[in-house]
């Protein structure tokens, strides 16, 4: 009974809102069915629509796929000390980090499947029906993490708000050790996702055992920023309050991650330049072109000024204490992560290939309208999600004032 | 744009037509991608094809539920032969022989490249093309011949896309390059459903009816060896090379990872790969690493021989030697 009432108010509360969400929930579906019919000329033409080639078999969908892990790992992996250490008024922020970390892992889902050249036999890596090869394959253990990962922020969440739906505490000794695990497994899904490639003997660029430690810190400095700009959005738009002091508080350990990321980055360029080997090249193309083919060198430069930009900002506490300059600071990280961790990282890879070619690659207008519209889709689970979950924990939705609008 | 085409097209090989009979055929590849152009009617249009997702290779139950090659029963894998026939014949009208036959006790086949010998003509590229039916457009080639400057080994430096009038040229040397089938192979290991796998007889195998195109295996090989069929493979008709082997030259279908695999169809009836065959100076040899009689094991023993990349401990049986 309880439950029939819940979903009928819900799905009330998702299909009435303001003037402004008619218009970003209409914008988001037209941008994600847009991408929905790109894609559909992908499974009907092949993947010849990309502009991937043998020589470059993974380019944008994997390097957001592998940027998002990052976010969704850091959305939980911040705030889980919010748990441990006082479980009561911080809990709200939880929430909505672990309701970013389902949206993130929907649209890594969503790549990886775009990624696919045949998803209709996505069923060979079920388990006993199909194969997943384990313990060998680090794309299979990916799929493992992933979603177990995704049950957990759906389940922690999900239990907790249900909790408060009902206007009862939550049972502590219950979903404790669900909220203790869901802590080494944050650290899991990137760090897995970082041995799919560090594991790659034949790819120099990612064959460095620095690619796992470089991918937590910079997951540290995207999620997080996300997250900043996101409460900054959600406490303007409705009555969820959020202190300045906890996102000053984010702003900080961002900080320190992008000191750690930066310091990486350091030895990385020393080890490679000092030794000067043949692995050299991948990051010579990356930074300063190779054999006259430089289109990633304007993207990895920025990323490089923005995130250097961005790491002053959150350095000094004047700047870092004032939401002028602490948003720009935000966006420019988010930025630069995103190039760092996707196409600065994935294509690289690939060039040289093994047998020292030099192709290029750069996304074909269906890549883009594929990627845009799986961005559009997380960004509307997102956006859903919050539409129910704010007025449950600003108390506007109960078993009792179900109905009333946030 | 019109850049884009060309490095859409090329990496499958189209430039390294060069000095064959085989048609150089710039213009079906640009169609392809211009094909692939975007345009919002197309896009609607498309949309209906999702739901023809599950056809996606035109297939009955029977192809969507089949398992993984290496369980399936002798019935299942004969039921599997006679309906991929009767699908070639009615998409192709031929008659496809389609074999499975397995590894022969105590082999395991090795390769030997003779490379004071090759004289870089591409002919084993073409032979290749032809009897294991490799997409004409877009170009599949298994065999890379490399030209490499005398006095240098640096693959960074070899050309790939050489076009001499005449070959061998002076002040060069040429390193033909295809899958190694290797003992400890980085491909097969990352595979995340184990549709790549190691046969008893040394060859490195895919199941095309696995394969779910994840592109994974690319990234692990370092030797180039593996090719995706980026879109529906065409071959004209009467160059099909219909005595076929499931894991071997059976013609193939979009969005699925294919290799060398030392002519399979052929090599388990006792005959040469084809590439062995049709090189005009006898630069390859071929044969069973474990019979101390074969050719390749005698090479072995008294030539001077190395592999590429040994310090990735990938250990190939695809060696190279200094023959002359």
């Amino acid at each position: 009974m309880v439950k029939s009432a819940f979903l009928a108010s819900a799905a009330k509360r998702l299909v009435t809102g303001p003037r402004t969400y008619y218009l970003w929930v209409g914008l988001l579906l037209v941008v994600a069915l847009t991408g929905l019919a790109a894609y559909s000329r992908q499974v009907t033409t092949g993947l010849v629509v990309t502009g991937l080639t043998s020589y470059v078999p993974w380019g944008l969908y994997i390097g957001n796929f592998t940027f998002l892990v990052g976010v969704a790992a850091a959305a939980v992996l911040l705030i889980i000390p919010a748990y441990i250490y006082d479980f009561g008024p911080i809990k709200e922020i939880v929430i909505i980090g672990e309701a970013l970390a389902v949206s993130a892992l929907i649209m890594v889902l969503l790549f990886v499947t775009a990624d696919m050249g045949r998803p209709d036999r996505l069923w060979h890596l079920v388990p006993g029906w199909g194969i997943l090869n384990l313990p060998s394959s680090l794309l299979g253990w990916d799929i493992v993490v992933v979603n177990g990962y995704l049950f957990l922020n759906l389940f922690i969440p999900g239990y907790l708000l249900y909790k408060a739906y009902q206007m009862k505490e939550p049972n502590k000794s219950f979903i404790i050790p669900f909220i203790l695990l869901s802590i080494p497994w944050a650290v899991s899904i990137h760090t897995v996702t970082a041995f799919i490639y560090n594991g790659l003997a034949s790819r120099p660029f990612w064959n460095a055992s620095i690619l796992a430690p470089r991918f937590l810190a910079s997951a540290f400095c995207s999620g997080p920023a996300l997250i900043i700009l996101v409460y900054q959005i959600i406490r303007k738009y409705t009555k969820f309050h959020v202190k300045d002091e906890a996102l000053f508080t984010i702003a900080e350990i961002i900080c320190y991650a992008m000191a750690i990321n930066l310091f990486l980055l350091g030895a990385e360029f020393f080890k490679e330049l000092y030794s000067d080997t043949h692995h050299l090249s991948p990051l010579k193309y990356l930074y300063n072109g190779l054999h006259g083919k430089h289109a990633l060198v304007p993207w990895i430069r920025t990323a490089l000024c923005f995130n250097l930009i961005a790491f002053l900002i959150f350095l000094v506490p004047a700047t870092r204490k004032n939401f002028k300059t602490l948003n720009i600071a935000c966006v420019m990280i988010i930025i630069g992560i995103w190039i760092e961790k996707g196409m600065g990282l994935i294509v690289p890879g690939f060039i040289p290939a093994p047998l020292g070619e030099v192709w290029e690659y750069s996304p074909s207008p269906v890549e883009i309208l594929v990627t845009l519209g799986i961005w559009a889709t997380g960004m509307l689970v997102f956006t859903m999600i919050l539409k129910i979950i704010i007025p449950i924990e600003t108390g506007d939705f109960t078993k009792e004032g179900g109905t009333s609008s946030a | 744009m019109s850049r884009r085409k060309d490095d859409a097209a090329s990496p499958s090989g189209n430039d390294q037509q060069t000095g064959s009979g085989t048609a150089d055929d710039p213009k079906a590849a640009g169609g392809l991608e211009k094909k692939a152009g975007v345009s919002r009617r197309r896009f609607l249009a498309g949309t209906a094809g999702l739901f023809g997702m599950i056809t996606v290779s035109s297939c009955s139950w029977d192809e969507f539920f089949q398992q993984n090659f290496r369980r399936m029963t002798r019935e299942e894998i004969d039921q599997t032969l006679a309906r991929l026939q009767a699908q070639y014949k009615a998409k192709y009208g031929k008659d496809f022989v389609v074999g499975a036959e397995g590894p022969i006790d105590g082999t395991l086949f090795g390769y030997a490249l003779d490379i004071q010998r090759c004289i870089g003509c591409r002919r084993c590229v073409y032979a290749c093309v032809e009897e294991n039916n490799q997409s004409r457009d877009p170009q599949i080639q298994y065999i890379r011949v490399l030209r490499f400057r005398d006095g240098n080994m640096d693959f960074e430096e070899s050309d790939l896309y050489y076009d001499p009038d005449r070959v061998p040229q002076e002040g060069y040397y040429y390193l033909p390059v295809q899958c190694q089938h290797c003992e400890n192979a980085p491909c097969t290991k990352v595979c995340p459903v184990q549709a790549t796998w190691k046969e008893p007889d040394g060859i490195v195998v895919v199941d095309y009816n696995w394969c779910i195109g994840c592109r994974y295996c690319m990234a692990a090989c370092p030797y180039m060896g593996r090719w995706f069929n980026w879109a529906d493979p065409v071959i004209p008709a009467e160059e099909l090379n219909t005595r076929t082997h499931y894991l071997g030259n059976r013609p193939r279908f979009r969005n699925i990872v294919e290799k060398c695999t030392f002519c399979i169809q052929r090599v388990r009836k006792g005959r040469y790969p084809a590439c062995v065959e049709v090189c005009p100076v006898g630069a390859r040899k071929f044969g069973n690493l474990l019979d101390p009689a074969s050719e390749v094991s005698r090479i072995l023993r008294d030539k001077r021989v190395f592999r590429l990349k040994e310090e990735l401990n990938t250990q190939p049986k695809f060696y190279y030697f200094f023959g002359l």
